[in-house]
């Protein structure tokens, strides 16, 4: 098999050597390929580096098999989306090279594997082809029988090699990965790695070296949204929780089992949503905000639970990674559709808590700001994140642990008196003493999802069910006025302001820095606290003449998502208007910015 | 997970009028009276005092309890009890944990649940009373229905078969299975004892009669009613799970008493066990330092 090289100019066989800040490497396999550890890699590497990094991935909803993607964008400068099109396709296959071809940027490069690919001589003139024997030098170089098996790493010392990456940390990264098992894993893969990295891709292909990273005061970690988030919630001081399995947020209860047991916690994988859901309220009624999760169908069924939670004033921490609905829908891709189920999903007027996190290092925080919501407020707070921010790669500044790890243990301290729906109770907000607490008048609380009086015992009475709802009420409203006023990134006034939450937030920012460049007024503001809203919006809102709320789901029947659907009943402005979809895809910039093109000229007819 | 409290100071078993809470809503003659009082009973028998103790119910007639008695108590959604209870005894070690609920509860919105806890081997005890039909909402069938049992949903008779609570309970594992009713509250205080000393699943079926929707439902069991009440035989072997089995698939009335009992680690204990042993390998260092190594590995 000969090397095959087709590009619109001849090769140049002397060592060319571009200079970049950020590259896009999009790998295109089978999801049995590996080809997410590659990603895994690269992504750990650039945090080792002192470099930005942010990843896209696609898996089959399948068990074994199909078609899967990764993508890691590196820059030495501030990366805020996976990116928009690629600088290089890495294709295993003949599926992989034509369905993601187009995504390279022209002039970009195919590297494919020329024992799998046939290249198309039409796209040859407009992208460079780079043709390895992939399969054939791995199997070569490590042995036939495990028949496939590496070429991954044989892959991932070809992008080595061509981006001049550090090659001895990469080695020490895949040896790390390799701990604890067989020697002749580790030796294997390095094998593989150095075949990829000896092969004389410089006489045939454009090679790239990153310019110098922007020095940085804190060390990196790199993790993704679920591991962030878990973490987070371990940081909080949660010591209980409970939950079901289901796509994406399995990889966070199965976190939470492995090291909970560090910390004297316990979680429990639970018959179903609805017992998991309870076990944790058991728990936080216990004394300490326990913490449950699930995906959107999960969600749907953990409603009367969490209806229960609000009426019994119980904290709670409920986790929604959010998937491709309605029903079981498309459980690996992303949507941001669980808005209204999280901010009204209940029987009855049930206020409660949502926070969505924005990013990778935002889900680490949120978890803690949600256990103190929770704890202080007595009510059930849903944090609501996404497929894409849960699977996503991003390298952040390493937390204070020591500063940020809280201890949330209940105390029992005697009592006096207590009771536990105390209606002048300042703003409203209760404060449980939980089992074990002696109160000396004997007089001991019942929780309850029955309308109660102060004591917990049950009433029709109109005039304290009025009281109790505003109860409930009133300490969110409370919450409401203390929460910090989101910032807009880019001027405060100007004709456009994007809103947005959750993960759409980088390609957002990143719209914002192309438009501007391009001299057009816009800038765009991240809500991560959905209920209760901060104060302020309608101000900010004053300062543009069109408000664009972007949300990964359906317009639905009235023309708006859900997010904007909530800023339009608060609000009433007929200015605040939707941009939406649900291809099951992270927003591209430019897919943002063609749609507030769109807008605008409608709006001028 | 938590520490218990010291209790350094001895005090008196709590009254009657102090463990009394609220009138209860029973209608006269309802079998939960007699739970109710015998339950007070137990807790001033073994001095236990009202911190100590978690009484959890779901919804139905019988879910009303936790109102009924003055301890810390919670009245919870139909059917999950259970898992309720579960998060509790699971995170608290020094509490008592009762639940109490109803046949619907226990065996129809709340079945799988009833399964998995006996399965789990989750330290509680949970008395089941039994009355046959759904009473809150007014006769309609239960899970416990007889066939030919005519309510306002079966105007012509029950025509599915009924769940047999026991047998249920010792084909999920239970570790802990008796049978008593209401009329015999000598026995019933009996069971409530040995299963509350249970270290496990502690089950109690409970026949409690509806007076007002199934009047005389269990008069078969009752001497005074012209019945018999046969306790379980005095060689009955509680580990020998096939003739546990055969007690409980007796035709009404059938025998009374402690069907099955077995000592089994608790998902308490098995929990415990793993931290313990994940404590050696942190010991010494504190909550952020064990999270410091997590994050050190994702430099």
């Amino acid at each position: 098999m000969s090397d095959s090289i087709a590009a619109p100019e001849a090769a140049d066989s002397s060592k060319k050597v571009s200079r970049v800040s950020e590259a896009v490497i999009r790998i295109a396999g089978n999801s049995q390929d590996g080809i997410q550890s590659i990603g895994g890699f690269l992504a750990r590497l650039a945090g080792r580096s002192e470099r930005e990094v942010m990843t896209f991935m696609t898996i089959p909803a399948t068990i074994s098999g199909g078609p899967s993607i990764f993508q890691v964008r590196i820059g030495s400068g501030e990366v805020l989306s996976s990116g928009d099109e690629a600088d290089v396709l890495l294709a295993f296959y003949q599926h992989s090279y034509e369905n993601h071809v187009d995504f390279l940027k022209e002039g970009g490069i195919v590297l494919y594997d020329s024992d799998h690919v046939e290249p198309n001589p039409e796209w040859q003139k407009k992208y460079r082809h780079v043709g390895c024997a992939v399969t054939a030098l791995t199997v070569e170089a490590i042995g036939g029988t495990a028949r496939d098996k590496g070429k991954n790493i044989f892959s991932l010392g070809l992008i080595a090699r061509m981006f001049d990456l550090d090659a001895p940390k990469l080695e020490t990264l895949i040896i790390e990965r390799f701990h604890g098992k067989a020697a002749s894993i580790s030796t294997t893969a390095l094998t593989a790695f150095h075949a990829g990295y000896a092969y004389p891709i410089a006489t045939i292909a454009e090679l790239y070296e990153f310019t110098e990273a922007q020095a940085r005061d804190k060390e990196q970690v790199v993790s993704n949204g679920n591991e962030a988030l878990a973490y987070g919630i371990l940081a909080a001081g949660v010591r209980f929780g409970a939950g079901y399995p289901i796509t994406p947020w399995s990889d966070i209860m199965e976190l939470l089992r492995r090291e909970l047991p560090k910390y004297g916690g316990i979680f429990v994988q639970a018959e179903d949503e609805l017992a998991a859901v309870s076990m944790a309220i058991g728990s936080s009624y216990s004394g300490r905000v326990a913490v449950t999760g699930s995906s959107g169908p999960g969600l749907s069924l953990k409603t009367e639970a969490i209806g229960w939670a609000v009426m019994a004033e119980i904290p709670l921490v409920m986790i929604d990674v959010q998937r491709a609905g309605p029903s079981t829908g498309m459980p690996t891709s992303v949507e941001q559709s669980d808005l209204n189920i999280a901010c009204f999903g209940a029987h009855g007027d049930s206020p409660r808590v949502v926070i969505a996190p924005a990013n990778v290092e935002d889900c680490f925080y949120s978890a803690i700001e949600a256990v103190n919501i929770a704890k202080k407020y007595s009510v059930p707070v849903i944090i609501l994140t996404d497929q894409a921010i849960s699977t996503r790669i991003e390298a952040y500044p390493m937390p204070d642990l020591e500063k940020v790890v809280q201890d949330i243990s209940p105390t029992f301290e005697t009592q006096k008196d207590f009771k536990p729906y105390d209606l002048d109770a300042a703003d409203g907000i209760t404060n449980h003493q939980p089992p074990g607490t002696r109160i000396e008048s004997g007089k001991y609380p019942v929780i309850t999802g029955l309308e109660h009086d102060e004591m917990g015992h049950p009433t029709s009475s109109p005039v304290l069910h009025l009281k109790m709802q505003a109860k409930r009420r009133r300490k969110l409203q409370k919450l409401g006025r203390e929460l910090k006023r989101p910032e807009v990134y880019g001027p405060d006034e100007g004709n456009v302001l994007l809103v947005g939450w959750g993960s759409t937030q980088g390609s957002m920012r990143e719209s914002v820095e192309r438009a501007r460049k391009a001299g057009d007024s816009i800038s765009c503001l991240t809500m991560r606290h959905i209920m209760p809203m901060p104060e302020g919006l309608e101000e900010i809102f004053d300062g543009f003449h069109h408000v664009y709320v972007v949300e990964t789901n359906d317009e639905g029947l009235n023309g708006y998502g859900q997010l904007c659907g909530l800023l339009r009943a608060k609000f009433c402005d007929p200015k605040i208007e939707g941009i939406n979809k649900t291809d099951g895809l992270t927003w591209r910039v430019r897919e943002i910015l063609k749609r507030v093109q769109e807008k605008l000229d409608a709006a001028k007819d | 997970m938590s520490t218990a409290i010291a209790e350094p100071e001895e005090r008196k078993p709590l009254t009657k009028k102090e463990l009394s809470a609220d009138h209860p809503t029973w209608c006269p003659g309802c079998g939960d009276f007699s739970v109710l009082a015998l339950y007070f009973k137990l807790i001033q028998n073994r001095n236990l005092h009202h911190e100590k103790v978690t009484t959890v119910a779901g919804i139905g007639c019988s879910s009303r309890f936790p109102y009924f008695v003055q301890a810390h108590g919670v009245h919870y959604i139909h059917g999950r009890a259970l898992p309720f209870a579960t998060g509790v005894s699971l995170s608290r070690p020094d509490l008592h944990v009762f639940t109490f609920g109803g046949d619907g509860d226990a065996f129809s919105i709340g079945g799988n649940h009833f399964t998995h806890t006996a399965r789990k081997n989750i330290h509680l005890t949970y008395v089941v009373m039994d009355n046959s039909v759904y009473g809150l909402t007014k006769k309609q069938t239960s899970p416990t229905s007889p066939i030919g049992f005519k309510s306002k949903t079966d105007m012509w008779g029950a025509m599915d078969q009924p769940i047999n609570p026991c047998k249920q309970a010792i084909s999920a594992g239970a570790t802990f299975v008796a049978r008593t009713t209401h009329t015999n509250p000598k026995h019933l205080l009996a069971m409530m004892e040995a299963a509350m000393d249970h270290n496990g699943f502690g089950f109690i079926h409970c026949l409690s009669e509806c007076t007002e929707f199934y009047n005389g439902a269990f008069d078969a069991s009752n001497p005074r009613k012209g019945g018999e009440f046969v306790e379980v035989p005095a060689d009955h072997d509680v580990t020998d799970e096939q003739a546990a089995y055969e007690l409980a698939g007796e035709p009404f009335p059938g025998h009374f008493g402690i069907f099955r009992q077995v000592n089994l680690p608790t998902k308490n204990d098995k929990e415990n066990e793993l931290n313990a042993k994940f404590q050696t390998k942190v010991e010494g260092l504190k909550d952020w330092e064990i999270l410091q190594k997590n994050f050190d590995q994702m430099k």
